[in-house]
């Protein structure tokens, strides 16, 4: 355990996805828990690797969808029944006539509820984050790979964890200053 | 532990394959990430632009102007300075809607489908196309306003809380267009900007220019690649890309039925909701089709922009047109079949009448002039597949002007006939808008990565694992 040790965490880089995702599942496999993988594109298999993966979103899409519909729906509702009932020729408004305003809005509620859900449980916009504080990371968008492990992992030390990441044939081992 | 490294990703069995050849055709050349990155990212990152560039600018600027010049004196004056007149009371502003509302569709459509079917072929287009969809989309959603009488009253189609105790007629498809188009416009937006956060990443990296580091780190909202940022991402692509199919169906419909609704004859049609679709998919292919060829060229893209692509969209087009001239053969077996003499009347008349020509323009643009592509020579020439794209874009503008014009200069009484004659400020406004489209157009290629960077190093990785 190194409480004491400044540092974020120490970032090995590597030069394609294949390395990457051999590290990560080794990483995993060695029980550090604090663990970040970068790509410049989505890695098939990398979060699972990682260990965790996010299955929230269709279920906020849902939450939103009906949102919207069922809201757009109530809200056509109380206008031709309740507020402004419109009577033309004793023809009231069915409920067929209120179903493309409620469709289109549904998909709206979902659309917003998956463009903010991804951003807020990705925790984004963040624009400052100690990896960026490593000179070659902004590689990370272009052709380079990177695992991180955290400090704050239980079994972090800074020697010890070093020494594992230099198995993994990566490119460099750097130290992430918080 | 072991530490030796595979070669390449581990093979997904069979569908791994496929994959990989796939990509094969559709990506040329020896590329890496970084020469990848560069290539795209450098479009943007030039200082200097090009020469042919600033020309073009400089031409659709003077249009812009034009357009919001003409739309000023529309304000001004009121909606006389048209050619407008009982009984012809829609002409060019609904034409010029339906016509950039079609275009807009298949764009996030293209996008969407390719996705959901994972066809690697959508990686190099689907950013533009996306683009191409939301500029069409702002265009036509100006005309519906303008055509107005009193168009500063337009957000009366919105329910909102007022003291006159007004609501919308829900049951109207000019009501119903309002919504369709508002979820589709902010559907398409963020459907862009998901896909554009990441590579917003690379140009702030790649950026020299202080300026520029700045606006794309602010574009770019902080994106770092994280792997788990990066799967809420792809699922996110995916949620929109399946919400994206029926709403783009649920918008032209709507369009449709706009007309439908009404009991003018030759409007007055069931089959009008999936044939304003079809037509929609043909023209928006037809305009991807433009763009694809023009920015091939210009950018010299074709290691990106292979043969395989512009087949496939080729193919894709002739597709939708023969469902279009099937439409058009059901609309004339529906007029007959009906025994309504305005119906059979309306549908004569657009083949002898005086707009005759229009009619008969369109034929040829959009049944004759398609069949070429049945010809895997002509698929394979950039510029006959442009030529062939530009007549079928006219051809469909000819289509909305026959639907609308021919429906209204002869309903039921003879005695409420007449003419529509164009003035200048119907052709300002829509040479206009089409040089307001190009405007945006410029600037988009010019200072957002037209292409998919990262989708493009997908594609390489896929390729690379069966080399």
């Amino acid at each position: 355990m190194t409480q004491g040790d400044p540092a974020y965490g120490l970032l090995a880089e590597f030069s394609g996805p294949a390395a990457l995702l051999h590290a990560a599942r080794a990483a995993h496999g060695a029980g550090y828990r604090k663990l970040e993988a970068y790509a410049p594109m989505p890695v098939e298999g990398l979060v699972e690797a990682l260990g965790s993966t996010d299955k929230g979103l269709p279920r906020l899409a849902l939450v939103g969808g009906l949102i919207g519909g069922i809201g757009t729906y109530a809200l056509q509702w109380l206008s031709v029944k309740v507020i402004y009932p419109l009577d033309v020729g004793g023809r009231t408004p069915a409920w067929p006539g209120l179903i493309p305003p409620t469709f289109d809005m549904a998909i709206l509620g979902a659309t917003l509820a998956i463009f903010f859900g991804v951003l807020l449980r990705s925790r984004l916009p963040r624009l400052n984050h100690p990896v960026f504080n490593d000179d070659g990371f902004a590689a990370a968008s272009t052709d380079r790979f990177f695992l991180c492990i955290e400090a704050a992992d239980p079994q972090y030390d800074a020697v010890q964890t070093r020494a594992f990441l230099e198995r993994l044939n990566p490119l460099r081992v750097s130290q992430v200053e918080p | 532990m072991s530490t030796a490294v595979p070669e390449v990703l581990p093979p997904g069995g069979a569908d791994h394959a496929v994959h990989a050849r796939a990509a094969a055709a559709v990506l040329a050349g020896t590329h890496s990430y970084g020469s990848i990155s560069a290539k795209i990212s450098d479009i943007v990152l030039t200082a200097r632009a090009a020469r042919w560039w600033l020309i073009a600018f400089a031409a659709c600027s003077v249009l812009t102007l034009v357009f919001f010049g003409s739309i000023g004196y529309l304000f001004y004056k009121g909606v006389g300075i048209w050619g407008l007149d009982v009984p012809v009371v829609w002409a060019f502003d609904i034409t010029n809607y339906v016509w950039w509302i079609a275009i807009a569709m298949s764009g996030t459509f293209i996008s969407a489908v390719l996705h959901l079917t994972r066809q690697p072929w959508g990686a190099s287009i689907s950013r533009f196309a996306e683009a191409m969809t939301i500029f069409a989309l702002v265009i036509a959603g100006i005309f519906p306003i303008i055509h107005l009488g009193r168009p500063w009253f337009f957000y009366w189609l919105m329910p909102y809380p007022n003291v006159m105790a007004l609501w919308p007629q829900w049951r109207s498809p000019l009501v119903w267009d309002f919504f369709a188009i508002l979820a589709y416009l902010l559907l398409s937006l963020m459907f862009w900007y998901l896909g554009l956060i990441p590579d917003f990443a690379t140009l702030r990296d790649r950026a020299r220019a202080r300026g520029a580091q700045v606006i794309f780190a602010l574009l770019a909202l902080g994106w770092r690649g994280e792997a788990r940022h990066w799967q809420r991402r792809q699922s996110a692509q995916l949620l929109l890309a399946g919400l994206a199919v029926p709403l783009v169906v649920s918008v032209h419909s709507v369009v449709g039925l706009d007309f439908a609704a009404g009991n003018t004859p030759g409007w007055h049609s069931t089959i009008f909701p999936p044939f304003f679709v079809a037509g929609a998919m043909f023209s928006g292919f037809a305009m991807a089709m433009t763009i694809v060829v023009l920015l091939q060229r210009a950018f010299d893209l074709g290691e990106f922009i292979t043969e395989r692509h512009l087949d496939n969209l080729a193919k894709l087009i002739l597709a939708m047109g023969l469902v279009v001239a099937y439409s058009y053969l059901m609309e004339l077996f529906m007029a007959w079949y009906s025994a309504d003499r305005y119906e059979i009347y309306t549908a004569l008349t657009r083949m002898q009448g005086p707009y005759a020509w229009v009619y008969w323009s369109l034929i040829f643009c959009v049944v004759v002039v398609p069949q070429a592509l049945w010809s895997q020579r002509v698929r394979h020439a950039p510029w006959v597949l442009f030529g062939i794209s530009i007549l079928i874009n006219i051809g469909m503008w000819l289509e909305r002007f026959m639907l609308i014009v021919t429906s209204e200069y002869r309903d039921f009484l003879p005695s409420a006939w007449g003419m529509f004659y164009p003035t200048v400020w119907d052709w300002a406004i829509l040479i206009g808008s089409i040089g307001f489209f190009g405007w945006m157009l410029l600037l988009f290629v010019r200072f957002v990565p037209l292409m998919s960077m990262y989708e493009m190093r997908e594609l390489l990785t896929h390729q690379k694992a069966v080399s």
